[in-house]
């Protein structure tokens, strides 16, 4: 709204200000929804200066290599993480690997190839994996997932895979294996659901396009939607690494839990999260509990890079939206 | 030529039934799971699961009755707590979120998203348990409404957006004030979709176990009091599910299961105001 600057001057209230309803009671509104949205930003900082904080004894005795010695003996005051960065890095890669290609395969068939009534339902039963809280994971993945992986899984990759380092040594149920396979069942519903979301965003002309030109049902699908969605794909990826890299419960009760840097996915691992916590009440020295504060924010400051880089590349594909923070 | 269509038409076919075989495998390992919760879990729970307290180890019998008022409590407070502050900041992102500030709290949110829950939890513990002393439900619930909040702001954005125009142009014509129109009609016509991301919410926090470890800490006894440690659900079905004995692995399936019923209960819910919202707008 424009205005004259003699009208101005000369009216003590100007008459553009009562149009544009700017009273009180709308500074008011405006004031306090503005202290509630920086209450987030704050509190971000807050976490981040609270952890560096906390850290900092920890930073200032073993800097850099904290990052990758891997001795952690609380008695003896020394520590490095570098089994659990390891741990924490092979058990979400293990998990993607699986997840990824089911996720995708889920989002696809979905968007694209389901018949319409069934699309909701599918949907929403694969939403609910989210739903699922993470400690009911980990007791069923101690007592019914380790049992089957036992007895139906193991033996048969090692008869035909057994010579590789992966698989080597004795597998006693608490594993690499065992946390990745779980992580891969918790992530496939946002990694499904992002996925979804990004192929139903994709024109349709882009399907009617291959489809005009003679190609058939997958082709199009191949070659003209996915390739089209393909920045929101790999943001949905690692958004689904993002939730791997931080998932504790369930790993915690079944990765195995030593400090240990291994390739073999049959022997137990460690991941930060997990280290935390285990260790976090029993950490009875200063340095100790503050070698812990640092694991947790390089944990933090991995997980914000990669949920900061999955949003970024989604957002290219469907701008501004909350995509997958609604996923359940 | 044709053999080159055939094998076109071969490799089409196959793919499409790979994706739906895959999708039936996620389906099913849903199944697996909620089936293996009612086949464990549906045996123990008789009327002692529900109000009798925990027995000491070794012990036969026992319920969880303080584990389930503490999640209500722990898990009302956070809701009281994240709420207002999650609802407000989604207000703020679509009446006025188009600056620089409104780019940094959606992007904030977005990234806070994805915290790891234990990192919570420790932040929890030292800002609030540290200097309080002690452990208490307090503390697990402000690290619930953490969890909360980002997650909330942004559906609330979203369904406040989804409101027509016209709406507001209407009231805003009428002589309404920005606020009263935002607040009574804006919102208001959004309600059934901002409850759907409440409801959402809190499923999600309900089941949080990492959070409450150094926080709310887990109580044997019943307790009330919210400045003293609370048992809840998720932090008995730890306990229970690592523990050694097969007692408590029943124990555990069967809070497992109650935890899970209540988690679905609040998805459903959440599902169906949505769905209203969506039949009303039609």
């Amino acid at each position: 709204m424009t205005t004259l600057p003699m009208e101005r001057a000369a009216a003590p209230e100007p008459r553009w200000q009562v149009l544009r309803g700017a009273n009180a009671g709308d500074r008011l509104y405006r004031g306090a929804l503005t202290a509630l949205a920086l209450t987030l930003p704050l509190l971000l900082l807050a976490l981040v200066s609270e952890l560096a904080i906390s850290a900092w004894p920890a930073i200032q005795r073993f800097g850099l290599p904290f990052v990758w010695t891997s001795v952690w003996d609380p008695v003896a005051g020394v520590f490095g993480a570098a089994p659990m960065i390891f741990g924490t890095i092979a058990s979400s890669l293990l998990a993607l690997l699986l997840a990824v290609p089911l996720a995708l395969g889920v989002a696809i068939y979905l968007s694209e190839f389901a018949p319409k009534w069934l699309r909701q339902p599918v949907a929403f039963l694969v939403e609910l994996l989210a739903a699922i809280p993470s400690v009911v994971y980990g007791v069923w993945g101690i007592f019914v997932l380790i049992p089957f992986l036992r007895t139906y899984v193991v033996p048969p990759l090692r008869a035909s895979l057994g010579w590789t380092p992966f698989l080597s040594g004795v597998f006693y149920g608490n594993s690499l294996l065992a946390g990745g396979v779980i992580l891969a069942i918790m992530i496939v519903p946002y990694i499904a659901a992002v996925a979804r979301e990004v192929l139903l965003a994709v024109p349709a002309s882009q399907r009617e396009a291959a489809l005009g030109m003679g190609a058939t049902r997958w082709e199009a699908v191949w070659t003209a939607v996915v390739p089209y969605g393909r920045a929101g794909l790999i943001g949905a990826v690692i958004l689904g690494l993002g939730r791997a890299l931080g998932e504790t419960m369930a790993v915690t009760m079944l990765i195995g839990n030593r400090h240990d840097i291994g390739l073999s996915v049959l022997q137990p691992a460690y991941t930060m999260a997990a280290a935390i916590a285990n260790e976090f009440s029993e950490a009875t020295t200063n340095l100790y509990l503050s070698a812990l504060f640092e694991v947790g924010l390089i944990l933090f400051v991995i997980t914000v890079a990669v949920n900061a880089l999955a949003r970024l590349m989604i957002w290219r594909v469907a701008r501004g939206t909350a995509v997958g923070s609604r996923a359940l | 030529m044709s053999v080159r269509r055939l094998r076109r038409r071969i490799v089409s076919g196959t793919m499409t039934a790979l994706v739906a075989v895959l999708s039936f495998v996620a389906v099913l390992a849903l199944v697996l799971i909620l089936g293996y919760l009612v086949a464990k879990g549906a045996s123990s729970l008789d009327w002692s699961f529900f109000v009798k307290n925990p027995v000491p180890a070794g012990q036969a019998g026992g319920g969880v009755a303080n584990a389930i008022v503490g999640t209500v409590i722990i898990v009302g407070l956070a809701a009281l707590i994240g709420l207002p502050i999650g609802i407000g900041t989604g207000l703020y992102l679509a009446e006025y979120g188009s600056g620089s500030l409104g780019w940094t709290v959606r992007f904030v949110a977005d990234v806070l998203n994805g915290t790891p829950s234990i990192v919570v939890g420790i932040f929890a513990w030292t800002w609030l348990v540290k200097p309080m002393g002690h452990f208490s439900a307090l503390a697990g619930s402000v690290a619930l409404a953490v969890l909360m909040v980002p997650m909330l702001a942004r559906t609330t954005e979203e369904m406040v957006r989804l409101v027509p125009h016209s709406l507001r142009e209407a009231a805003l014509a009428l002589g309404y004030p920005r606020w009263r129109t935002s607040l009574r009609v804006v919102a208001r016509t959004a309600l059934a979709g901002i409850l759907t991301g409440c409801l959402v919410g809190v499923a999600r926090i309900a089941g949080e176990t990492a959070p409450l470890l150094f926080t709310a800490l887990g109580n044997l006894n019943f307790s009330t009091s919210v400045t003293q440690p609370m048992q809840t659900l998720s932090l008995q079905i730890f306990t229970y599910g690592t523990g050694p004995f097969d007692e408590w692995h029943r124990l555990a399936w069967a809070a497992a299961l109650v935890l899970m019923g209540l988690v679905l209960v609040l998805a459903l819910a959440a599902r169906r105001a949505l769905r209203s919202r969506h039949g009303a707008a039609r």
